[in-house]
């Protein structure tokens, strides 16, 4: 048992290594690229991969390497961003909700049930679309259409502490609301949302990705992923090298974030240490 | 599930539970409008400048009076909704064409394509699934958890593209537009099925495991019931209520889900008609799409519950579940 959990353990620490990694060379991209992403040079247009450009250039001549890199940072910062604001704005509802009760976590409650009724994409298509393209209004878009899920999930940890014996001692000695909220209620509840918030890090890069694809996302010329993929798409028998870089650099980045969604669930799982517990 | 409903009369179930839908539905068709209210472009100025016609103060007022846009917000709501509910979903502010006209044509094409790749979703996920816990910690469930990992990494778009570039370029197996035929349903169908296949190996996984574990999977195999028999028979059966909420929750991704896979396959259906949409400022066929497709999820949740009060005897004796 000791043994399984050190694996977990540094697993995860090798897995927040690499995300580290690629946050700072997302950070450093831009005077890291081999060319400049948004030059266009008409004379080397649709170049296959060659020394001056590793994975070629697109149809205005502009290096596919260099801008798959420069997508990185779009990618990763615009669903952490996302998957932030979920956790933020779910989390305060939720506990607001759970803590507090009566007419406030009714009314809430019932908002949230509505925000559940849509299915997931059509909601964020309707933000979206009425925002009109963009990457802020991507961000957006799919943030309003996560948190309801944390704020339910919140919401059922803090209404199970609420119980607890050490919720009663801290209120027994006298400790007032606020500080019953944020020193006992919050960590315990923030952990498992924390989980689900790391296994959603991998979808959410996908999501907007495909925001970006339909035309939603990021606006030209910035370079990104979805956008790109959707750009090569009439190109793609001429020039396959537009659409295979920046699909593997969506697929790469998204299996790591999952695996380090999984990772942190092993290590922190609540209902497996609850298990280990009881037992 | 909600077990407050729990051993109730199957009647007085059914009735509180479509009765909770009312909430729902309004509040999903009042969200709806509100964002619609709140975009910035004006749904007057865009048919004039659809129909051709120069813009001016005069018109607008004039027009936005005719369509009832100087009215209060929440009578503007209440009006749409009554028509909404009759059948009238407004025109298209791009083309004029009546809403549910366009909504008619487009809607079964979605369902086709969502049942296609539920169903070849199911019949990937559940064998490889089971497969994979039955062979636990052994090369064949290795090579399943691998495979259904790289799927859930795999975006719906990427996966057409991949398909199209290597089956329908490469090989020219199947052709590049989904034009109505059943071999060109094919390839949209896969390129929907195979991430979902990815996630549902996991959890028809984690099912199974979860009832091998159970003692009377021990009993039956120690009274010398053929483990075969007791897989299919009994565990596939427990598992079932898993693999019924997979479903469910795999149509409400696949409603919003498929706008990417009918835009590359040129599979005319509501994402395809919602795109179009949206790229056109055409507010009423996006609050059509919008409603229709959380009305369908909706409907789907109750049947999903209502069929787990059929599979589920505890439902029915009032002890719950979860």
């Amino acid at each position: 048992m000791r043994t399984a959990n050190r694996a977990a353990k540094l697993r995860l620490a090798v897995l927040l290594v690499l995300v580290a990694v690629l946050c700072i060379f997302c950070l450093a991209a831009p005077s890291l690229l081999p060319n400049d992403p948004s030059q266009a040079h008409l004379l080397a247009a649709k170049q296959p991969p060659s020394t001056r450009y590793p994975f070629g250039t697109d149809w205005l001549g502009r290096c596919v390497c260099s801008r798959v890199l420069a997508g990185a940072s779009t990618s990763v910062f615009s669903a952490l961003t996302i998957v932030g604001l979920t956790l933020a704005v779910g989390c305060a509802v939720g506990i607001v909700c759970g803590y507090f009760g009566g007419v406030v976590d009714t009314v809430l409650m019932r908002v949230v049930d509505i925000f559940l009724a849509f299915p997931g994409m059509v909601l964020a298509l309707a933000v979206a679309g009425m925002l009109g393209p963009g990457l802020k209004n991507a961000v957006l878009a799919l943030a309003a259409t996560g948190w309801p899920q944390y704020a339910r999930l919140t919401r059922s940890y803090v209404l199970s502490l609420r119980q607890e014996n050490f919720i009663h001692a801290a209120r027994l000695n006298g400790q007032s609301p606020a500080s019953i909220l944020f020193l006992h209620i919050f960590p315990n509840a923030v952990r498992p949302v924390l989980v689900t918030a790391s296994l959603s890090i991998g979808g959410t890069i996908l999501n907007l990705a495909g925001l970006s694809f339909l035309g939603l996302g990021a606006l030209p010329p910035t370079a990104e992923w979805g956008s790109m993929l959707a750009d090569g798409r009439g190109l793609m028998q001429q020039a396959p090298w537009l659409i295979f870089f920046p699909g593997a650099a969506i697929f790469l980045t998204s299996i790591l974030f999952n695996l380090l969604g999984d990772s942190v669930r092993d290590v922190l799982d609540p209902l497996d240490s609850q298990r280990k517990q009881y037992k | 599930m909600q077990t407050k409903y729990a051993g109730q009369p199957m009647a007085r179930y059914v009735l509180r539970r479509l009765l909770s839908l009312v909430p729902v539905l309004l509040g999903i068709t009042f969200l709806t409008y509100g964002l619609m209210y709140l975009s910035p472009s004006d749904p007057v100025e865009l048919l004039l400048q659809a129909q051709g016609i120069p813009v001016s103060e005069q018109v607008t007022q004039a027009m936005r009076h005719a369509a009832g846009l100087d009215r209060p917000f929440l009578q503007q709501y209440l009006s749409w909704l009554w028509n909404f509910i009759r059948g009238d979903m407004g025109v298209s502010l791009v083309d004029g064409r009546p809403v549910l006209a366009s909504l008619q044509a487009a809607l079964p094409r979605t369902l086709l394509l969502t049942l296609t790749s539920m169903a070849a979703t199911v019949l990937f996920s559940v064998p490889l699934g089971i497969l994979s816990a039955v062979r636990q910690d052994r090369v064949t469930d290795y090579l399943i958890r691998f495979l259904s990992f790289l799927g859930n990494s795999l975006p719906s778009f990427l996966v057409s593209l991949l398909l199209l570039y290597f089956i329908s370029i490469q090989l020219k197996l199947l052709p590049v537009l989904a034009s109505g035929t059943a071999g060109g349903l094919i390839l949209p169908t896969l390129a929907l099925a195979i991430p979902m296949t990815g996630k549902y190996i996991r959890q028809v996984r984690a099912a199974v495991l979860e009832q091998l574990g159970r003692d009377y999977v021990e009993g039956a195999i120690s009274r010398g019931v053929p483990t075969r028999v007791v897989l299919w028979r009994d565990i596939l059966h427990n598992a079932m209520l898993t693999i019924l909420t997979l479903l469910s929750l795999s149509m409400g991704s696949l409603l919003g889900g498929t706008a990417a896979v009918e835009r590359i396959f040129v599979w005319r259906g509501m994402g395809y008609m919602v795109m179009d949409a949206i790229l056109g400022r055409d507010y009423p066929v996006i609050q059509a799409f919008v409603v229709w497709m959380s009305v369908i999820y909706v409907a789907i949740n109750l049947l999903t519950d209502l069929s787990y009060y059929f599979l589920d005897p505890r439902m029915r004796q009032g002890l719950g579940v979860h």
